[in-house]
């Protein structure tokens, strides 16, 4: 039995596929890091640290004997609790297609907006540092007028090739000026989406939890997210009413190339 | 045909899928040159022929083996089937039973995507728009 005790739970086997895909279809948007960064596993619950191959010295008691000890970057562990009420569960079993997945709509988007921020901004408690945090550029600012976009991803791609840094180019885009973009068109009837990821060569993407925007390489190697249990739907309780389930995952994430990326603040 | 390899409509599939088809391709590929080679020495009779024949082979073992290594270090369930068969003495087939199970029941243990219980999402690389 797996430690998400699934078989625990008053759910029937079609009603967690329903709970499943209903997960899966919220989640694949928001996950931005995700199409940007490389990735590695899933590994495993029991996984608990990514190597991170450097040592730190440590003063042994010991005669004639030097030690030192392996770094590693522990794991985090991401959980986001929802409910769905049982009459809901027991409506979808008679076949009803508008089931009542509201919570679990919210618990798969913060989820998503916690992982594309802890990779793109950091996650100070776990020990992760963020790619727009490592970066070594200076940020440049996106300001409000986003006819101005282009100009300021082509100043990015500029510092990025500056630094030796290939292409591909990706960028993940905030909320508020991913919906800006979508809205404007440049002179012309040119789509300003369309024109920014001709200029990135890559893919620009819709990213909750990041603030700004974040334009990254995709060459490869630069960006590591290294999955422990990879996102999965787990039992926590029930009552009459409702069960409490949860979303789960757990990953490292750490920069290569401190070099490889340009933010573009707010 | 160059997407030959592909079983799924190529456009669908993500980069790292994509990726792992090719080198799928040409871990076959090694393997029907490296059976090629087998059969050329065992029928040559010309010394420096032969000799230039077991040099290519050699080669061919070469790129099987980085071929594995990078697809084993991709599924880490192959990799940990791969680990209780490979290089050991023994029974063969005892060995691949006994990896399997034991590869099988860790990773549903560790409620590994084998168990069902993952959503299975993975890398998203080439789902974006």
């Amino acid at each position: 039995m797996s430690h998400l005790l699934r078989e625990h739970a008053p759910i029937t086997e079609e009603s967690w596929a329903r709970i499943d895909e209903e997960a899966r279809e919220r989640l694949v948007p928001a996950l931005a890091a995700r199409k940007l960064v490389d990735f590695a596993g899933p590994l495993g619950w029991q996984h608990s640290a990514t190597n991170l191959g450097r040592i730190a010295a440590l003063d042994a008691p010991f005669p004639r004997i030097t030690a030192a000890q392996r770094r590693v970057l522990p794991l985090v562990e991401l959980r986001a609790p929802f409910d769905v009420l049982r009459a809901e569960l027991a409506d979808s079993d008679r076949g009803a297609e508008d089931t009542d997945f509201d919570d679990l709509d919210e618990a798969a988007h913060a989820l998503a907006a916690a992982e594309n921020a802890a990779v793109f901004h950091g996650f100070e408690a776990s020990g992760i540092v963020g790619i727009a945090q490592a970066s070594t550029h200076t940020a440049i600012p996106l300001g409000k007028d986003c006819n101005r976009y282009p100009r300021h991803v082509a100043k990015a791609i500029e510092l990025l090739l500056g630094a030796g840094i290939d292409g591909p180019y990706g960028m993940a885009l905030g909320p508020a000026a991913h919906e800006l973009v979508l809205e404007s068109t440049e002179d012309g009837g040119w789509l300003l989406l369309d024109h920014l990821r001709k200029i990135l060569g890559g893919p620009l993407v819709w990213a909750p939890g990041v603030e700004g925007a974040v334009v990254v390489s995709m060459r490869g190697g630069d960006f590591l997210f290294e999955s422990g249990e990879d996102i999965s739907v787990g039992y926590e309780s029930h009552g009459g009413d409702a069960v409490t389930l949860y979303l789960e995952e757990s990953f490292s994430f750490r920069v290569a190339t401190p070099e490889a990326a340009v933010a573009l603040t707010p | 045909m160059p997407t030959d390899q592909y079983h799924e409509p190529p456009d669908e599939l993500s980069d790292e899928v994509r990726t792992f088809a090719r080198l799928c391709t040409s871990l076959t590929e090694e393997a029907e040159a490296i059976g090629w080679y087998q059969q050329r020495l065992a029928l040559e009779t010309d010394r420096e022929a032969r000799a230039i024949m077991a040099d290519a082979q050699g080669e061919e073992f070469k790129h099987f083996c980085m071929d594995l290594e990078f697809l084993l270090r991709r599924v880490p369930l192959w990799r940990e089937i791969a680990q209780g068969i490979l290089f050991q003495d023994g029974d063969i087939v005892e060995h691949g039973e006994a990896a399997e199970e034991a590869a099988v029941e860790g990773a549903s243990a560790r409620g590994a995507t084998e168990s069902g219980a993952s959503l299975g999402l993975g890398s998203l690389k080439g789902a974006a728009s």
